[in-house]
């Protein structure tokens, strides 16, 4: 209320201000318009005791300069007059004539600052100021300075016109150059006015890094010609697309810049070892492009992969220690993961309010959030308007019905059939899956076998993908639930068909990686014995040292780290490719279709059956997210995997937006795209859980290749912290380490973490309580205030219905009530009193209530609302006349 | 940098950094659009500031406005008179208001302008018909319109005066999940 009252107080000495100032140079006042006119007026009849002095003061304003009259005027005035403008601007009148009084003497001094620029009258002031300033003047100086300096921090945020913002922002500039310096004393004097400096240089290097930043965040009319076309909702899939970009980026120069170039730099060579070298059976098909496409030959044994990296302790003159960075950095890439998805997770939490109110505002939310501002495209408009309709006469026959009984059993029926059919296609699928995953591990046995049977698992899960959701979606059909919660429930049940199919395929991938643990034993057999037969092999001359067995010829391991990497990497590319393949089928070649053959076919193919395809946002992201779950779990044992992800979601960003502007059209249903945002981002979390598990599964647990990898030789991959600790740091922190890993400590030190989230967690419960009583004890007052104000608003409306009756002498009386009411709260109950009594029969019933509970006033006025009586007793007094008093003796 | 552009001086610039939610570059990007609105009225030169207006059948053509059932709202809430014809500076602030990076509090004190057709400090029932009706571009019947009027007015009149005052205006907005997503328009 006080700001509304200020908001408008403000407008009215604006306007009010504003035909003075145009008068000298238009010479016409009409422009000013009633607005401006009415306030003016009051201002005026408000009782200033020199009517017509603010005139003359902004004509010499206007005269001489709007900052050099504000500057003229004795500072400490101003400064208080602006503070007073800030606290309470309902009472402008009061302040406008004060001022005035001063405003003789400082014009003179304005006369000779004119000339120069207003730096220099500033300086001058200031030093002829500083002497004369007693201790209290400075502080409140001070506490001056820093308000003003608020002001100009907090000015973007104020609800003023530009004109006003920029005058003030130039007032309290002038303020602050003008008495910062006067601050510091003595010695402390130039202290100051060098940090003043350097605050000011921060600041302007901040606005400046700010631009910069803006600058570089890329895609922004892209999106920002989607959002216009598509509205919010698209648009949010673009952006979080965009952020995802970004987190990868992160990813790809972490693990690019400390794992894959410094190995690239200082590593030993390509050909150099054995796992270095692509084996003598694999040599002369390895360039083939068949292979290669497989992430076979030279792609295999290539720093892309686990397998390449050397065991080496140190590589190279930097004496770079690649295990332990390698290590690490996997490490790091989950936590900076994880940190980055919490941390946008809690910042959407702040900016939205809490949801379980949402219930409680259907309509008003309908009404004035519905539109969405960014739509910029007349068939986006229509489909919102349409969309907007029928949620508005969904929900008036949901409020009308809402405990309607239908068929019940019927639905319970339907309902269970479909989850049950549903479940039968999430087990028939994960079954699938794990069958075609086992005998992809028959065919890789075998030599030649066809395209197919080598990329069956891809095609296959890649196939699941697409038809999976279109088939729930006929299911859900059986089950009849509103919209959006029937969206909930799709989107759930994807999840857990990726889910199930990622898992399925781990799993068998598991078997596949035990079958090969559980051969290296004889092939490492294999391995020495050839090794020795070949260096002690007989025929060969004693006394020259034998050449050491070309790398190529080494038998070796099956080096089930890179087979793991290069399954992700497959399933990467294969689900890329399937992803592009499907826009360009069904919605490029859709849209070409039916744009084209519509000038020659029977029935309206745009409007008709095929027509054009609709974005699907859900289904989208929930790629993306998988997708992004499978770079997590692969990118250990793959580095470059990032790398490919990084290319993949750029070219998506291109190709995506492309095909969205040109072959599809917006939702019928718009959805909701903000409030999804955070369930779409605790997926991603619950995703990137997910995928650690199996990865510290694999870490913790499984003994690294003996002939493969940074880790090679050792029993876990994890020793390599051990070893670093052990060689590379002085014994006593060794001994702190292994007194940590004490499990002894670590179980208090585990039991401790679980009393630590109980106790913060059972605060947080209170202090939501409190919360919660907080806001009902507000909205109470806020009742009982209401009440009486509603009291006060039903005289009024018995105002107005006088008008009604009787339209000669009560315009008079009403501006009399009302300012009564208004300005005299005590004596409220007298003039409400005598009101009632005024309109006689009619409302002496409610002059015994009036000193009313809010109950009955409450009551009275639901009982009242609908007629729309009180509501605009102004604009309507003749509506309300009628119906009121029909209902009137009724209470 | 300041060589490059004469519209502005770099005082005028830095203040309309501060007075907005924009960038330098935004800011020019912003000025030549409102440039491009009126080619032939709005000079290339602004550092005397001078006092030119862009008739409001201009500014509703934008393509961000277009197709808005309340531009008409918007730019007389934004304009000088109320008339809804613009200077730039009206431009500038009313894309400020509605930029990302504008506050729910400002945000929601402009919505409340922008609803309250008669612009009598309070969004009463007809306020709501009109908002209704242009929402739906008149596809709700009488008895429809009325309803929803009314279920809006019990969800959201906290003090029971059959308006909503800004207070209960801001109340409800601040709960509204979708308020800050949709009321904005990039630019």
């Amino acid at each position: 209320m006080s700001r509304q009252l200020k908001g408008r107080g403000e407008e009215g000495d604006r306007s009010g201000r504003r035909p003075s100032r145009k008068q000298a140079p238009r010479a016409e006042g009409a422009t000013a318009g009633r607005r401006g006119a009415q306030p003016g007026q009051k201002e005026r009849a408000g009782g200033s005791p020199r009517p017509g002095s603010p005139r003359r003061k902004q004509a010499e304003r206007r005269r001489h300069g709007e900052e050099l009259g504000e500057q003229g005027r004795s500072s400490t005035e101003r400064t208080c007059e602006g503070r007073r403008k800030r606290d309470g601007r309902a009472s402008l009148k009061e302040q406008r004539a004060p001022p005035k009084k001063e405003k003789e003497v400082p014009r003179k001094e304005e006369m000779w600052k004119r000339p120069k620029k207003h730096r220099s009258p500033s300086l001058a002031s200031r030093a002829s100021g500083v002497e004369s300033l007693s201790e209290e003047e400075l502080a409140r100086i001070l506490e001056q300075v820093e308000d003003k300096k608020k002001l100009i921090a907090t000015m973007r945020n104020k609800p003023w016109p530009m004109a006003k913002k920029l005058r003030e922002l130039r007032e309290a500039q002038e303020f602050v150059e003008k008495y910062e310096g006067a601050l510091g004393k003595g010695k402390g004097k130039r202290l100051y006015a060098c940090r003043m400096l350097v605050a000011k240089k921060w600041v302007k290097f901040k606005r400046d890094f700010h631009n910069f930043k803006t600058q570089c965040i890329p895609w922004e009319m892209k999106i920002k010609d989607i959002e216009s076309h598509f509205g919010s909702s698209v648009a949010s899939y673009f952006i979080f697309l965009r952020w995802m970009y970004g987190v990868n980026l992160v990813l790809f120069g972490l693990i690019f810049g400390l794992v894959i170039i410094p190995e690239v730099l200082m590593g030993m060579p390509y050909g150099s070892i054995p796992r270095k070298t692509v084996p003598r059976a694999e040599e002369e098909k390895a360039m083939d492009f068949s292979v290669l496409w497989d992430f076979e030959g030279y792609i295999k044994y290539s720093a892309l992969f686990y397998g390449y990296y050397n065991n080496q302790r140190t590589i190279g003159w930097l004496r770079y220690r690649l295990p332990m960075a390698y290590f690490m950095v996997g490490v790091s890439v989950f936590g900076y993961s994880l940190m980055i998805v919490i941390r946008s997770m809690a910042s959407n939490t702040q900016g939205s309010a809490s949801e379980g109110e949402s219930a409680n505002f259907t309509f008003s939310f309908k009404m004035f959030t519905s539109w969405d501002y960014l739509i910029g495209n007349s068939e986006t408009a229509d489909n919102k308007y349409a969309s907007i309709t029928t949620s508005f006469k969904e929900s008036i026959v949901d409020e009308q019905e809402s405990n309607k009984e239908e068929n019940i059993h019927l639905t319970r029926f339907l309902r269970v059939l479909a989850n049950f059919l549903i479940i039968c296609c999430l087990c028939g699928s994960g079954y699938l899956i794990y069958f075609v995953v086992k005998r992809s591990q028959e065919f890789s046995k075998m030599q030649n076998v066809s395209w197919y049977e080598r990329n069956e698992v891809e095609i296959v899960m890649s196939l699941l993908g697409m038809f999976c959701p279109p088939l729930f979606e006929t299911i859900a059909a059986l089950e009849n639930y509103h919209p959006r919660i029937g969206l909930k429930w799709q989107l759930g049940r994807i999840f857990a068909l990726f889910l199930g199919n990622l898992y399925t395929f781990l799993l068998a991938l598991m078997d596949d990686v035990h079958l090969k643990l559980s051969n290296e034993e004889t092939i490492k057999n294999i391995t020495h014995w050839t090794l020795f037969n070949y260096y002690n092999a007989s025929g060969w001359n004693e006394s020259v040292p034998r050449p050491p067995l070309h790398p190529a010829d080494v038998p070796r391991g099956s080096c089930w780290e890179t087979a793991v990497g290069i399954e992700f990497m497959r399933l990467t590319v294969s689900d890329m490719l399937v992803t592009y393949i499907t826009i360009l089928l069904g919605d490029f070649l859709r849209a070409c279709f039916v744009r084209f053959m519509n000038y020659c076919w029977c029935w309206d193919l745009e409007a008709g059956f095929p027509s054009y395809a609709e974005f699907d946002i859900s289904g989208n992201v929930l790629g993306l997210i998988f997708n992004q779950g499978m770079i997590w779990m692969g990118s250990f044992y793959a580095p470059g995997l990032v790398g490919i992800n990084v290319l993949r979601l750029l070219t998506s960003m291109y190709f995506q937006c492309w095909a969205v502007m040109s072959s599809n059209v917006p939702h019928e249903r718009v959805f909701k795209a903000s409030r999804s945002n955070n369930f779409y981002m605790g997926l991603l979390l619950l995703v990137l859980f997910l995928s650690l598990l199996p990865v510290a599964y694999t870490i913790m647990s499984l003994p690294p290749s003996f002939d493969c990898g940074p880790f090679s030789g050792k029993n876990r991959m994890y020793d390599v912290i051990q070893e670093t600790i052990e060689n590379d740091f002085p014994t006593f922190l060794g001994k702190i380490f292994a007194f940590l890993a004490n499990p002894g400590l670590i179980i208090p030190a585990i039991l401790l973490m679980f009393l630590a989230i109980y106790y913060l967690n059972s605060v947080s419960k209170s202090l939501s309580r409190a919360n919660a009583q907080l806001r009902k004890k507000i909205q109470a007052l806020r009742e009982v205030e209401k009440s009486h104000k509603s009291v006060k608003g039903r005289t009024t409306v018995q105002d107005s219905e006088d008008t009604a009756k009787d339209t000669s002498k009560n315009a008079t009386q009403l501006q009399l009530t009302k300012e009564g009411t208004t300005s005299h709260p005590a004596s409220q109950n007298q003039t409400t009193d005598k009101k009632v009594q005024d309109p006689g029969t009619s409302s002496s019933a409610s002059g015994t209530t009036l000193p009313a509970s809010r109950h009955l006033s409450g009551a009275r006025l639901t009982g009242v609302r609908p007629d729309s009586g009180p509501a605009q007793p102004q604009t309507h007094p003749w509506r309300s006349a009628s119906g009121k008093s029909a209902q009137r003796p009724s209470h | 940098m300041g060589n490059k552009q004469t519209v502005f001086t770099h005082e005028q610039l830095e203040a309309y950094q501060d007075c907005t939610f924009f960038t330098r570059k935004e800011i020019m990007r912003l000025f030549y659009r409102y440039q491009d609105l009126a080619p032939q009225l709005v000079p290339l030169d602004y550092t005397s500031s001078p006092d030119v207006k862009v008739p409001y059948e201009l500014i509703s053509s934008m393509p961000e406005l277009k197709d808005n059932p309340f531009r008409q709202r918007i730019a007389q809430v934004f304009s000088e008179d109320g008339d809804g014809h613009m200077t730039l500076d009206n431009f500038l602030d009313m894309f400020s208001v509605m930029s990302e990076m504008a506050p729910r509090d400002l945000k929601a004190y402009y919505a409340f302008k922008i609803y309250d057709f008669n612009n009598d400090g309070y969004i009463c029932e007809w306020d709501l018909e009109q908002t209704v009706t242009k929402l739906t571009q008149g596809e709700l019947s009488a008895e429809e319109v009325s309803l929803v009027c009314e279920k809006v007015l019990d969800e959201a009149d906290g003090d029971h005066d059959g308006r909503l005052s800004l207070e209960d205006f801001q109340n409800m907005i601040l709960r509204a999940p979708d308020f800050l997503s949709t009321f904005h328009i990039r630019i």
